[in-house]
């Protein structure tokens, strides 16, 4: 195969808050031609929302803008071109944030940012609400009108098209609000390829690859269960390369000399994550068929995909809206021998008894005794005889935000009203957070297509 | 025939939608899987995890990939940021699922004995 049919694409960043350095590992310690960069998980839209209200110029991943600024003038050397959702639900404060840090890195007139903007419904929520768009909830079918007046962020998924529109005007860092993840990384690929998007199996490669490296590490070796013991140096993880051939089928990789591992156990563990029906994964773009994925590790960090088939997309795009839905907060304190079990859940019913007679209105109180039951809750067996010590974490959540105040002082008492041998509460309060609930629709894509822009301008 | 843990025969990961997770369980190779593919129903899975998942649980075949897909619905007491839970995106019900007792061939057993488990006498230092 010659060289030019091949396109590298890698994936630097899995959430935001992931590792900083990953990107820049990526750009500089091995061949690439596009950097995807995901931001945007389904909590992160919210809390943005909330800093915008604060500030009206934020509202987007500021980590990007920073990290521009470091690889920028290594990507325009190298031609590496960027696609990232790091705009949030503020693209185009993110775009202008970018062209002052491209400026500053020195790129200016060396390089051009896309932005694509359109997938935030907010401004049409009461329109389409009213020109009958239900939004019902996916999975219950209850209305959105249910909880309007609660909602916090409104924003569909969009596919690969607006992305491979702003690649084909030139842009050289695409920056969007929220677009389905797989197809940040596909966009690249059908715009290199130049594949054709009634091309169904091509655009179901497309969304396996970037669903590959769209979490980061989780396919190189991070997380990973088999024979996690012997895989090397996590603390420099390559992060996922793709090695995409004009065929559609594609070589998961990673940079030589980094850590991590990429065999047929750690890519596998990335098909599998977050699926459902394996037959029918559906992206703005794609039903792909996961069952038909041939997967071949070649050893030397190099694992092959494909022969994957795919089926017309569907007509609608997923929306994801956030609403508020109320209070909690979770305190914790920890019990040490002799008898720490014992302690903790002595303390934990002295807690409900308080609730009881305080007659705070919580609508879940929830117990773990962490070292025992935190994570695999009744599945955990009896609890150990003699533990050394257990973290008490007791959670609550209301609609009364009083009762969640109040609860948040109740855990501190009990260091000199309850049992003995208690530590660890210099945290202070249980923090009081709002919950944000998630609301999974559908819309028709004709519905929100014509909201869709693409720009690019110079740095 | 022996009974030996899951997590002697395959590995797994899990991650939340909504209120349901799911839990993808690969299995070391082929006699694991076509053991697991009949052992491991979707009742089985749903009595596993009891109280901890209150809706149902559905299941699908990977054969290309030596994979079986659970769907476990009502799973996350709400969802992931709903859920008051620690594991509030179900991060580790892969691992919880691993605990599940599987009846396999004596010689399965002893061949695959210890797999899934660090190594005695390992170090972290030897990473």
């Amino acid at each position: 195969m010659a060289e030019r049919d091949v396109v590298r694409l890698g994936g630097g960043q899995g959430f935001w808050g992931d590792d900083l350095e990953a990107p820049i590992r990526l750009v500089e310690g091995g061949p690439l031609d596009y950097l995807m960069l995901d931001y945007l998980a389904e909590v992160t839209m919210s809390i943005l929302r909330k800093q915008r209200s604060r500030d009206p110029s934020a509202g987007y991943a500021r980590d990007f803008v920073t990290l521009m600024g470091r690889i920028w003038p290594t990507c325009v050397e190298r031609g590496i071109r960027v696609v990232a959702n790091a705009g949030g639900v503020n693209p185009q404060g993110c775009a202008d944030a970018l062209e002052e840090a491209g400026q500053e890195a020195g790129v200016s007139g060396r390089a051009t940012i896309g932005l694509v903007r359109g997938d935030d419904l907010m401004p049409h929520l009461d329109e389409l609400l009213h020109s009958g768009h239900e939004l019902s909830h996916l999975e219950t079918g209850a209305p959105l009108s249910s909880i309007a007046d609660r909602v916090k962020s409104a924003n569909a998924y969009l596919g690969v098209t607006p992305v491979v529109e702003a690649l084909g005007l030139g842009a050289d860092v695409v920056v969007t609000g929220r677009v389905a993840d797989p197809a940040l990384a596909a966009a690249a690929l059908i715009h290199r390829h130049g594949w054709s998007m009634d091309d169904h199996d091509r655009m179901a490669a497309a969304a396996l690859a970037g669903h590959i490296v769209e979490c980061g590490a989780q396919s190189t070796g991070g997380n990973c269960m088999a024979e996690w013991w012997s895989i090397p140096r996590l603390d420099i993880a390559g992060f996922p390369v793709v090695e995409v051939e004009s065929s559609g089928a594609f070589t998961v990789t990673k940079h030589p000399g980094s850590g991590g591992r990429v065999d047929r156990a750690s890519v596998t563990e990335q098909i599998v994550y977050e699926i459902g029906n394996p037959h029918r994964v559906v992206t703005p773009d794609v039903v792909a068929d996961f069952t038909t994925i041939r997967l071949t590790d070649q050893g030397g960090d190099r694992v092959r995909l494909e022969g994957i088939v795919g089926a017309p997309p569907t007509e609608s795009y997923k929306v994801s809206v956030a609403y508020s839905a109320g209070w909690m907060a979770a305190g914790t304190l920890l019990y040490t021998w002799p008898d720490a079990m014992q302690k903790a859940r002595a303390a934990d019913a002295q807690l409900r008894r308080r609730f009881e007679r305080l007659e705070l209105k919580l609508d879940a109180v929830h117990t773990e005794l962490v070292g025992w039951n935190a994570a695999h809750g009744p599945l955990s067996g009896p609890p150990p005889a003699e533990a050394p010590e257990v973290q008490l974490r007791v959670a609550v959540r209301s609609t009364d935000r009083a009762s969640v105040e109040r609860f948040s002082r109740e855990m501190a008492p009990l260091v000199l009203t309850g049992p003995p041998s208690v530590t660890a509460y210099a945290g202070g309060r249980a923090k009081v957070q709002e919950v944000i609930a998630y609301w999974p629709a559908l819309i028709r894509k004709d519905v929100v297509d014509p909201h869709v822009r693409v720009e690019v301008r110079p740095v | 025939m022996r009974r030996v843990p899951l997590v002697q025969l395959a590995h797994a990961r899990s991650g939340d939608k909504g209120d349901s997770a799911n839990i993808g369980v690969i299995a070391y190779d082929e006699e694991s899987y076509n053991i697991i593919r009949q052992e491991i129903t979707s009742d089985r899975v749903k009595r596993h995890f009891g109280s901890w998942v209150a809706g149902a649980v559905e299941r699908y075949e990977l054969p290309n990939l030596w994979a079986l897909n659970f769907v476990l619905r009502g799973a996350l007491d709400g969802g992931g940021t709903v859920s008051l839970r620690s594991d509030a995106q179900g991060k580790v019900l892969s691992a919880a699922l691993l605990r599940m007792e599987i009846e396999v061939p004596d010689a399965l057993a002893e061949g695959t004995e210890g797999r899934g488990r660090v190594p005695g006498g390992w170090t972290p230092e030897e990473r």
